[in-house]
């Protein structure tokens, strides 16, 4: 729209026509203060704090519902406006319990910031305050009503924000109160939105509650650890007996991917770090077939012994390596590393829950083909194939809502179940479990492969006659699939593609070559000849076996060895624990897995928010993860794959280039001016040149992959400033085989599961019991 | 039945059918009913808009705007369905007018919302009535019922190619619901709370389209005024305030009623005359002019003319025409107190001043009515009416805030004497004050 200019405080300020006050304003710095006005939520005009005064208007304007105007002249801070507010505060606090040393909120509280802003310090009442009980509505969710100041943000965030619609009002005037629409309990999605929305203590979380004080707390920003979508999560941690325990999950600064939004994975399920069942000292197993408590140094001599001799005897084709999901860029490119190079082999895989691989060879050669989480909050056109975004990748879910109801954007969506985001979807096509293929060909032109009728015409004609296409789609395309679907996007004017992975770093785990056939960035194992030069080494030359292919190698006895870190493939794929009675098995985790009582060694590991690095979402964002908790005991596997290579004999400056940034400042040091010295370290560390003084400096490996993997050639100064880079898309050329499509298992993961780790979460187990029919879950693993 | 008044200064207009059984509708159209309809689907939308502009004809809900120009301000094309809306929703303490037309002349508001749709060019009208008023529904369904049977409504009313329909509802019984947009909330089968604006009904109303909304009054007056002539009725009043009104006099008065009196009618006389005088010859201590909301008159303020503007100008507001008079052993603080816990209750809660401010005020008048007042309430009645006035989401918030501060600006000495302990010095009117 038009730019109009107005005045604000003697400001000139122009914005275009149609935009409100409130965030014209803000935009400039003019903070208007604000408790039911909520960006991106419907107005309410209901809390009156916005007021302000408008030229030749007869009375006070809220400045959250009125849109600027050409010529329109506003005073945001006279006595009159701060006596308007200030009267609004002492008529809320006239009723307010007041009980903010106890409070959740104390210290994080708008209405407490905005009492301190406009000051009401002088009680006008006599009569007591209303008091009631407060409420348990769900697993998650407590209400404490006297705190509630009525600005129906849950209410909102709910409803128009989640779809979900389970929070209401009842009754009116003094006694109006928020409450479930399920009568005393909440029928939801557990996100805690509504809790996080809520500006004051009236909604507190299950998890949190009464815990501590928020500044007690260290906040440090972060990575979810849970699905694909990489959401950016503020853990508040707090000292406890053994390292740095997490007592909070939130979205603190909303500058993440995610924006406003978290799931309850995101924010609460955070608690399986702190279970009692953590390993926290190396087990090895005894010549009586028992687990025995080891040092460090027993373990890994022993592990790294048996590797070397394996090695030595059989050669690296008898050792296979699985790694994980759910660690980082650097630990996967290590251990790949650590594979090809150490063991020499190229028997390496990971779980795949979708095939990343084929993705990537379909859109080889193209650039800025991929999408990022970012971008579907705002593509004005999207085509949604399989997968359920509200149970498997909540954040997208979130955004395609919002996107419609922001934006109006047009969302059509064919699956095989009526999902939930049906309701947003402009059409909706319900097809065969087995008919994406068939619909894609009759997308691309061929009319005989589906039962055509009026409904698919529709949906065809609409999505060809959309300027530009986001395409997402999900498991239910692999191999030739995928490359048909890519194709049939790519004859489209301008189309992107999102292919839904399943776990925090699904992604990063195949972009950093933890595959039998590809080095990172997809590199063929046959071409790999400039990563042999940078590695100083060998490179094993013929693909590897699978991960399928490995187990099958245990049977039949070819497999002496078999290195799993952070990984549970025998109950994902149902492997008989006797196939590997003779296989000499190392498993890196944070619990007793089903895999890890299996194994010979276990090593105790660190999670993803113990620990620093990169992830990469199933988008191809990159973030950075920053170690917030610690827990005594346990090690990085970054650290672990680099001991292990130690004891095997390996050349710790070829596996990890450390040593190599240089200080550039040299001399000039400025001592110990910590704000100063602070902003010099972020730069050096952009750069790469903070010296990595250790070879248990991942970032020492990132250098190394931004050095070797085109697609991760971001800025790191960006990175380090807490912004996701997203991944170019591959420019070599790969021939990678399809892989087999059993290798391929969606992890089938639901809203209240997360694979193995979702079972070590006491949160997501309450959840799930108190959820009377309990969606399917299947015993998922990765 | 009520009992209907009568005096020989009213101007019968409104009121000529009640008592004659035009609820029948055959006796309705031997009083010339639906002849307005008639006569408006043949001259069309703007001579219809032009006949109620020249009238000068202003709400008859409390705010007084001009109707013909309201309606005009409907545009003429519209994607979504426009609507008529008959605010029937009569719940303003003091006011008891609305219902004798329901009762007494229902075919009367059938034709004025047609008559509206013709105008606005909508096909379908609402009559909206107070969930109290649910034994008045039984005579407007009928009336509706009767009208379709002989193709007065439906399609093709008239004969004249021409389709309208009317459907009747209740409230569930709130006060705010007869605010515009929350009536409309109400009938969409919402919480009853008001809607931002603008848009403005006229622009975006009911389900989204464009809406006219008109109180049952003034309704019921456009098929006469399309009969006698805009100009003719616009004669009878004051300037600027055509026509008549329907005055509900209640109270301390010897004949309490409904009474048409032209527009500007003195109401002093309207007081001592139509409606006979303080009853049992007491004196006179206040008059509440225009429904509870508006702002009280002493004695010595009363000789003003009964149309918006006179009364501005007094002070006060001619409102939903409802006048209370309060003789001198009527205790004004349980008076005020009365009037906010009126208010206290029927407060949506939507947002906070009204709220919070209705509620702190009945505690507050509530504690110095019953002894047990310090001297600061005073202060601190006046400055939380104040710190309402102008600041809440619907007028609502005025409606309190507004009486509450005449209350305490023109009885402070009243309130001064419930202080500290004393007991209420004033009798009590049990029949006025209730339990
Ligand atoms: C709190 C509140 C209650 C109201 N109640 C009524 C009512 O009961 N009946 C009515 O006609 N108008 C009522 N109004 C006024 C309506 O909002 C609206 O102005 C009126 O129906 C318009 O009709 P008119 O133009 O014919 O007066 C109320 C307004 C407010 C703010
Ligand atoms: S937790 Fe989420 S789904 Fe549940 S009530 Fe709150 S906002 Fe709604
Ligand atoms: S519970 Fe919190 S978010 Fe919801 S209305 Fe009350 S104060 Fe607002
Ligand atoms: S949507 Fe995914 S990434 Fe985001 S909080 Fe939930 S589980 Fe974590
Ligand atoms: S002023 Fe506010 S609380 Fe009062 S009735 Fe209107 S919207 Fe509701
Ligand atoms: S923020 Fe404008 S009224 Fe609440």
């Amino acid at each position: 729209m038009a730019d109009v200019t107005f005045t604000v405080d003697g400001k000139k300020l122009t914005a275009p026509a149609g935009t409100l006050l409130i965030d014209a304003c803000k935009a400039v710095g003019i903070e208007i203060p604000a408790f039911c006005y909520y960006p991106g939520l419907s107005l309410q005009a209901a809390c009156r704090m916005c007021v302000v005064r408008i030229e030749k208007m007869p009375k006070l304007q809220t400045a959250c519902t009125t849109t600027v105007a050409e010529g329109m002249v506003v005073q945001t801070e006279t006595d009159e406006i701060k006596q308007a507010r200030k009267a609004t505060i002492e008529l809320l606090l006239g009723n307010h319990p007041l009980d903010c040393p106890v409070c959740d909120a104390g210290g994080e509280c708008e209405l407490q910031d905005m009492t301190f802003k406009y000051g009401a310090a002088e009680s006008k009442y006599v009569e007591i305050k209303q008091h009631r009980e407060e409420q348990q509505w769900s697993p998650v969710v407590f209400f404490d009503r006297p705190r509630c100041i009525l600005c129906y943000r849950c209410v909102r965030v709910c409803g128009e924000g989640m779809d979900v619609w389970a929070l209401g009002i009842q009754n009116r005037g003094v006694s109006a109160v928020i409450a479930p629409n399920g009568q005393d309990h909440l029928e939801c999605e557990e996100c805690g939105m509504c809790i996080d929305i809520c500006p004051v203590g009236a909604l507190t979380s299950g998890t949190y509650r009464y815990k501590t004080r928020p500044w007690e707390m260290t906040h440090v920003a972060t990575i979810c650890t849970h699905c694909g979508d990489g959401c950016k999560t503020t853990l508040g941690t707090r000292r406890s007996n053994d390292g740095m325990e997490i007592v909070r999950g939130d979205n603190r600064d909303k500058s993440g991917i995610n924006g406003d939004f978290l799931c309850i994975k995101g924010r609460y399920a955070f608690d399986f770090a702190n279970r009692t069942e953590r390993l926290t000292k190396p087990l090895v197993r005894q010549a009586d077939g028992q687990f025995k408590e080891a040092s460090w140094s027993e373990a890994i001599d022993f592990a790294a012994k048996r590797l070397r001799e394996i090695r030595e005897s059989k050669g690296g084709q008898a050792i296979g390596v699985i790694g994980s999901n759910r660690t980082t860029n650097e630990e996967n490119y290590l251990l790949q590393k650590f594979a090809r190079t150490v063991l020499g082999t190229n028997n390496i895989d990971h779980h795949r829950t979708v095939d990343y691989v084929s993705f990537a060879a379909a859109l080889a050669g193209k650039s800025e083909r991929t999408a990022s989480l970012r971008d579907t909050a705002n593509a004005p056109a999207i085509l949604l194939l399989g997968n359920d975004p509200t149970e498997q990748h909540p954040a997208l879910a979130w955004n395609l809502r919002s996107n419609v109801r922001l934006n109006r954007a047009r969302i059509y969506i064919a699956n095989h179940a009526e999902i939930k985001l049906r309701r947003q979807a402009k059409q909706f096509l319900e097809i065969p479990k087995d008919g994406y293929a068939s619909l894609v060909q009759y997308l691309a032109g061929n009319d005989s492969v589906v039962a055509a009728n009026e409904q698919t015409a529709a949906f065809r004609d609409a999505i060809r006659k959309e300027e530009s296409l986001l395409i997402i789609f999900g498991s239910e395309f692999r191999g030739r699939d995928i490359q048909a679907l890519v194709e049939f996007g790519l004859s489209l004017p301008n189309t992107k593609f999102v292919l839904l992975g399943d776990y925090a770093n699904s992604r990063g785990a195949a972009d950093m070559g933890l595959l039998p056939d590809t080095l990172p960035g997809y590199v063929p194992v046959a071409s790999a000849a400039h990563f042999a030069d940078e590695y100083g080494a060998v490179l094993p030359q013929n693909a590897g076996l699978d991960l399928l292919q490995m187990f099958d190698a245990a049977q039949s006895g070819n497999l002496a060895a078999l290195y799993v870190v952070g990984s549970n493939p025998v109950t994902r794929y149902g492997v008989d624990p006797a196939v590997l009675k003779n296989t000499f098995v190392i498993v890196q985790d944070m619990f007793l897995t089903e895999t890890a009582q299996l194994a010979d060694v276990v090593f105790p590991a660190a999670n993803l928010y113990e620990k620093a690095g990169t992830v990469t979402n199933t988008y191809g964002d990159i973030q950075l993860v920053k170690k917030a908790a610690d827990k005594a005991g346990v090690r990085s596997d970054f650290e672990l794959i680099v001991r292990l290579a130690d004891r095997m004999g390996a050349d710790l400056k070829k596996l990890v280039p450390f040593g190599r940034g240089v200080r550039a400042d040299m001399g000039q040091t400025r001592g110990a001016q910590s704000g100063e010295a602070d902003r010099h370290s972020v730069w050096l560390a952009a750069h790469g040149l903070e010296p990595k003084l250790s070879p248990f400096d991942p970032f020492a490996t990132l250098d190394e992959i931004q050095r070797l993997v085109p697609s991760y050639s971001f800025s790191r100064l960006e990175l380090l400033a807490g912004s996701d880079q997203h991944a170019k898309s591959e420019l070599v050329q790969i021939s990678a085989a399809p892989a087999r499509r059993d290798l391929v298992l969606p992890s089938q993961d639901t809203l209240f599961t997360s694979g193995t780790l979702g079972r070590y979460s006491d949160k997501l187990k309450e959840v799930l019991d108190s959820h009377t029919t309990p969606k399917p879950v299947e015993a998922a693993a990765d | 039945m009520p009992r209907l008044v009568s005096h020989p200064d009213e101007v019968k207009i409104i009121s000529r059918r009640f008592g004659q059984g035009a609820e029948n509708l055959d006796k309705y159209l031997e009083l010339d009913g639906y002849k307005a309809t008639q006569l408006a689907l043949e001259k069309g939308a703007d001579w219809i808009i032009a006949e109620m502009k020249a009238s000068g004809l202003r709400g008859r809900g409390g705010a007084g705007f001009p109707t013909g120009m309201k309606w005009s301000f409907v545009p003429k094309q519209s994607d979504r369905p426009k609507y008529v809306l008959v605010n029937g929703d009569e719940s303003e303490p003091g006011t008891c007018k609305d219902h004798l037309i329901f009762l007494h002349d229902p075919h009367a508001v059938i034709e004025g919302t047609i008559i509206a749709g013709l105008a606005i060019g909508a096909k379908m009208g609402f009559i909206y009535l107070r969930g109290e008023y649910r034994y008045l529904l039984k005579i407007m369904e009928k009336a509706v019922a009767d009208a379709y049977a002989r193709g007065f409504l439906g399609k093709n009313i008239f004969g004249s190619g021409v389709d309208f329909d009317v459907v009747t509802q209740t409230g569930a019984g709130a006060y705010e619901v007869g605010e515009e947009s929350a009536l409309m909330e109400s009938l969409e089968g919402k919480r009853g709370v008001p809607r931002i604006k603008p848009p403005f009904p006229a622009v975006v109303g009911l389900y989204g389209g464009p809406t006219v909304i008109n109180n049952a009054e003034t309704i019921a007056t456009v098929p006469h005024i399309l009969l006698m002539g805009g100009e003719p009725y616009a004669k009878i009043g004051s300037e600027r305030n055509g026509g008549t009104r329907l005055f509900g006099i209640s109270g301390h008065v010897e004949r309490p009623g409904v009474y048409e009196l032209p527009m500007g009618y003195n109401l002093k006389k309207a007081i001592y005359e139509v409606a006979g005088g303080v009853r049992g010859g007491r004196g006179l201590k206040a008059v509440v002019p225009g429904g509870s909301s508006t702002p009280v008159l002493r004695p010595e303020e009363i000789d003003v003319g009964l149309d918006f503007d006179q009364m501005g100008k007094a002070g006060t507001m001619l409102g939903s025409g409802g006048i209370v008079v309060i003789d001198d052993q009527t205790c004004i603080v349980e008076f005020a107190l009365r009037t906010i816990a009126f208010y206290q209750h029927e407060s949506c809660g939507w947002c906070i001043p009204c709220r919070e401010g209705t509620d702190w005020l009945k505690k507050t008048i509530g504690r110095v009515h019953a002894g047990g007042g310090v001297d600061k309430d005073l202060d601190n009645i006046r400055y939380l009416a104040e710190n309402m006035m102008g600041r809440t989401f619907c007028p609502l918030g005025d409606a309190a805030a507004m009486p509450t501060l005449g209350f305490i600006k023109k009885f402070r000495s009243e309130f001064e004497d419930h202080l500290n302990g004393k007991p209420c010095p004033y009798a009590r009117h049990e029949e006025l004050v209730g339990a």
